[in-house]
């Protein structure tokens, strides 16, 4: 019988160890997936009296994302949407975060602008309804206005080919 | 009994008395040395311990850090976008530390109410929050979020300074 | 073209893989002889396709073919070329393909260096490792698989982690992995002796030099972990009790568990059952570290490839190769009875002593790394353990352990005397007694745990020079002596020795390190143990794909100069992420640090952090000699023996149980 103490400490320890899995704190799922984006009315960063709001991309599957030229993990992904956005496959829309104005300019300038239109968030306000807990993060809406995908971190290569762009030809194909 | 057999009854004695005590010893040091996580929304609630080492996160609030005269000494503050928590520390900051980016730090409160760290922590592979300060910040957008229902005239700061 | 080759070499090592788990292992019960002998051929197979694709992902890394999207994440144009070679493991999906390579020549390995084994016990440790293969090459074409295309192709890749970009860490995974694999050897030959039903001392001597040499390459693993950490993470620690760290250190007290145990399970026939059961946890732990490396449940600064779906995998690998060999081992286990007896003083029950302590390191240790995970699992709370718990548990268990070492190296088998022992120590406990008390105010300061820590080291080295002493002093031609001395001896008394450097240097890097986090202008100076360091001034710098600025600190000592260090805090192009590169005078006795912080105000000021550190580097050196110890012993000439007298055994006597 004593033989048998090694097998049953593992299947207990194995139990945890599958309930720990199902647990990825990571993968916070966002309550916002499935529901219409939280409305709201920005200034733009290139017209500051020229107001961006979600309804004007009604219509388009797109991209929100959440950047600051303070956050070092957005300067990692920008050339990969610079070149997303060279591809033309799908437009995305910029929320500058808490940042200085000025500077946000200025590394589009440098760096390269890859979004159709920034929207600027100095208060953090907008951040918080969608849910945003870091940036950089990316959003995919689709043509009604619903909230499919949301990505935390950099977006990287293999998310992009791998989850992001599959969803969007499919949901533009949906679309058309 | 046969002095084999008693031989063999002390060997067996003398290693659970052993084990025994490295039990006792384990499990002391392991009560001792447990330190829980606290949200800065649980801290201004006064739920992290007064007279305890435990462990805060969150994000580094744009525009917070500052040094004082020493150079060394960094105050800075860190939210769950619910509440704010002022941090204090001495020494060298990690490499990943910036403003907006999320950390953890390990200290206690001083009696002001000041979180005086004695470490701060940054992901290395900056790619993802701690998964503890992911958590906190997706609990406060969810009480948000149940809050603006029952009041959806209210605006304006959510930030409650703790002094 | 060439990447889909790469990928189609991993289906067909599969498809050998799985012949090899199945044809010998059914032969190895029908008594087809032919059908076991496919086991050799087999394994030979297997390796030179695992090879072909490995070459041919070190290939895609060296002519930058960024269409493998596994390449795209893991290099550039700009990086060097020995971080593209090591770039291959530098992330998931290339460190598995490292570990199946690995694999395949341990096994290849065993088929090779395996002639006098009875046929049907080969087949039977091949086969086992086939299966393990078929869960890696499995696990790596269902989730990971290294060769994934991203079409279009991008013009420039990811580039490496920049902490990832430096020597130590290079070798670090290489070396971790030979030993965590290598621990696979010896649970597929104590799976073999489930099976079987038997397990005898010929058993016991051909499975030791494998798990010797697995525990040797763990080892120095280990060791290039910490002394990585100690330069490159620029916080001059060496162990963080992090539980990436953990995971490797567990595998290793078991390894070290099991060691001893063969010992006495070769020379004495005793604890079979419970040498069977190490190896197996052995070997389970090995995995485990996997799991929780590679699946994020443990969230800590290491891991740096994370994904719940390959946890899964790994998960449920883990529960079948885990509990399977488990459940066969409550059910064979009662009949590998040792029957031999043994006095309680004697070298078994040191051995057990031994044993006993290692078991309960790894199960505080287990403890630390998994309970968090329990509460979070049980939405309780999320807490950690805080590193004074592990060093509250390991020096009580230390010390014991330390004393029994020189005293168990000295008892004889089956039956001693302890008395008689001391009697013969006595020298060596004055002289350790004396010397841990005296030594420390060499260091200008006595603390009651800086004479602990050189006095059990010293108790060590001198209990186990007493062992060599002895077997010279009655002897007329010590020459002669001397080189009849086994090399298992030599190994031993290497890898205590070991234990007691690393002792010492623990104790005194923990006790009398001074470690200062400064301002500093240029010009400014600072003392630290009798050291000026002197704050140049920061200057400009660039690397190969990064920009530095680079923190010169001049060091002298009575006025004379010792070293010029420059640190570096270094910004890497792709990433843009910051890096700090420390600077340090390494020494036997002693390493001088100096990391740079932060640029503070416009004077040219920095933060600088300047330790000193004694005798850190005996860390190391105690854990290299404890490697070297274990390949010294593998030497020994009974074991290139133990193949002819094996070949003398009859081979087609019945393997099976004999009901007892």
């Amino acid at each position: 019988m004593r033989f048998a103490i090694p097998l049953v400490v593992f299947v207990l320890v194995a139990g945890f160890l599958y309930r720990g899995l199902a647990l990825d704190p990571r993968e916070v799922p966002s309550p916002l997936i499935g529901k219409p984006a939280p409305a709201f009315s920005l200034p733009t960063l290139a017209n500051p009296d020229e107001q961006f709001s979600p309804d004007q991309m009604k219509g388009k599957v797109w991209l929100l994302n959440i950047w600051g030229t303070w956050c070092a993990s957005c300067r990692i992904e920008h050339p990969l949407l610079v070149e997303l956005a060279r591809r033309e496959q799908v437009d995305i829309v910029g929320l500058n975060y808490k940042d200085d104005t000025a500077q946000a300019k200025v590394w589009l300038r440098d760096l390269g602008d890859p979004y159709v239109i920034t929207a600027v968030d100095e208060s953090g306000r907008i951040g918080i309804d969608w849910g945003f807990y870091g940036a950089p993060e990316t959003f995919v809406v689709d043509a009604d206005g619903v909230v499919r995908h949301k990505h935390v971190g950099p977006v990287t290569p293999q998310a992009l080919q791998e989850t992001i762009l599959p969803l969007v030809a499919k949901l533009q194909g949906r679309q058309s | 009994m046969n002095p084999k057999r008693k031989q063999k009854l002390i060997l067996i004695i003398a290693m659970v008395a052993g084990v025994g005590i490295a039990v006792g010893l384990l499990l002391n040091a392991f009560q001792q040395n447990l330190m829980l996580f606290f949200s800065p929304t649980d801290v201004v609630a006064g739920k992290a311990p007064e007279d305890a080492k435990f462990r805060i996160g969150g994000l580094v609030e744009a525009g917070s850090v500052q040094r004082e005269a020493d150079g060394l000494t960094v105050s800075f503050k860190v939210t769950d976008n619910a509440k704010t928590v002022a941090i204090r520390y001495t020494g060298i900051l990690p490499d990943l530390f910036r403003e907006g980016q999320g950390i953890v730090s390990l200290g206690r409160l001083d009696d002001t109410g000041v979180f005086v760290a004695s470490e701060v922590l940054a992901k290395h592979d900056e790619n993802y929050m701690p998964p503890e300060v992911a958590d906190a910040l997706e609990k406060t957008r969810q009480a948000e979020e149940s809050g603006k229902a029952a009041q959806t005239a209210v605006h304006g700061s959510n930030t409650v300074q703790m002094q | 073209m060439i990447p889909e080759l790469g990928h189609f070499a991993l289906i067909l090592a599969l498809v050998v893989a799985v012949i090899l788990s199945v044809v010998p292992m059914v032969g190895s019960f029908t008594g087809t002889t032919a059908w076991m002998a496919l086991a050799r051929p087999a394994a030979k197979v297997q390796m030179l396709l695992v090879t072909i694709s490995y070459a041919i992902l070190t290939h895609a890394f060296l002519v930058h073919d960024f269409s493998v999207s596994y390449v795209t994440n893991t290099s550039n144009l700009s990086l060097p070329l020995i971080y593209r070679i090591s770039g291959v493991w530098g992330s998931h999906e290339g460190s598995l393909l490292l570990w199946m390579l690995i694999l395949a020549g341990w096994t290849v390995s065993v088929s090779i260096f395996s002639r006098g084994v009875p046929l049907q016990m080969i087949a039977r440790v091949l086969s086992v490792l086939g299966m393990i293969s078929v869960g890696f090459l499995l696990f790596m074409l269902i989730t990971s698989n290294p060769f994934d295309r991203m079409l279009p192709a991008p013009a420039d890749g990811q580039s490496l982690n920049p902490l990832l970009q430096d020597f130590g860490l290079a070798i670090h995974p290489p070396m971790l992995y030979m030993g965590y694999v290598g621990f696979s050897v010896a649970f597929a030959f104590a799976v073999a002796a489930l099976i079987g039903g038997r397990l005898d001392m010929a058993w016991a001597r051909w499975m030791r030099p494998w798990t010797n040499i697995a525990w040797m390459f763990l080892t120095i693993g280990i060791a290039l972990g910490s002394w990585w950490a100690y330069y490159e993470l620029g916080w001059g620690g060496w162990w963080f009790w992090d539980p990436v760290e953990n995971a490797s250190f567990m595998p290793w007290l078991m390894g070290t568990a099991l060691i001893h145990s063969l010992a006495a399970t070769e020379k004495r026939g005793a604890f079979k059952a419970w040498t069977v059961l190490l190896a197996v946890c052995a070997f389970s732990l090995s995995l485990l570290g996997t799991f929780l490396v590679r699946s994020g449940v443990l969230t800590s600064v290491h891991a740096f490839a994370t994904d719940p779906a390959r946890g899964a995998f790994i998960l449920a690998f883990l529960g079948v190769v885990v509990g399977s060999s488990l459940a066969l081992y409550a059910w064979r286990a009662p009949q590998l009875r040792s029957n031999t007896s043994f006095s309680m003083q004697s070298r078994e029950s040191g051995l057990l002593f031994n044993n006993v302590i290692m078991l309960a390191m790894c199960a505080s240790v287990l403890l630390g790394t998994l309970y968090p995970l329990v509460l979070d699992a049980l939405g309780i709370a999320k807490i950690s353990v805080g590193v004074p718990y592990f060093n509250a548990v390991f020096l009580p268990l230390a010390i014991p352990l330390m004393l029994m070492v020189g005293v168990g190296a000295l008892a004889r088998w089956k039956k001693d005397n302890l008395v008689e022992i001391l009697k013969r120590l006595r020298w060596a406990a004055v002289l350790s007694v004396v010397g841990g008390i005296a030594l420390p105010f060499l260091m200008g300061r006595f603390t009651f745990g800086a004479a602990l820590g050189i006095g059990l080291g010293l108790w060590v080295t001198l209990a186990s020079l007493q062992g060599l002493f002895e077997r010279l002093r009655h002897r007329n031609n010590k020459w002669v002596a001397l080189r009849s001395i086994g090399a298992g001896f030599w190994g031993m008394t290497m890898a205590h020795i070991g234990i007691a450097v690393f002792s010492v240097g623990v104790s005194l890097t923990t006790i009398y390190s001074v470690e200062k986090d400064l301002r500093m202008a240029p010009g400014d100076s600072y003392d630290i143990a009798g050291y000026n360091f002197a704050f140049e001034g920061v200057r400009k710098a660039q690397g190969p794909n990064y920009r530095a600025d680079e923190g010169v600190v001049e060091v002298t000592k009575g006025g004379e100069e010792v070293t010029v260090l420059a640190a570096q805090k270094r910004q890497y192009d792709i990433q843009m992420s910051i890096m700090t590169e420390a600077a340090i005078d390494a020494g036997f006795t002693r390493d001088l640090y100096v990391a740079l912080g932060e640029k503070i105000g416009t004077d040219g000021s920095w933060s600088v952090r300047l330790y000193y550190k004694p005798f850190i580097r005996w860390i190391w050196l105690g854990s290299l000699l404890m490697g070297l110890g274990g390949v010294l012993a593998v030497c020994d000439r009974r074991y290139r023996r133990v193949s002819e007298r094996l070949a003398q055994q009859t081979t087609d006597q019945p393997l099976e149980a004999k009901p007892t």
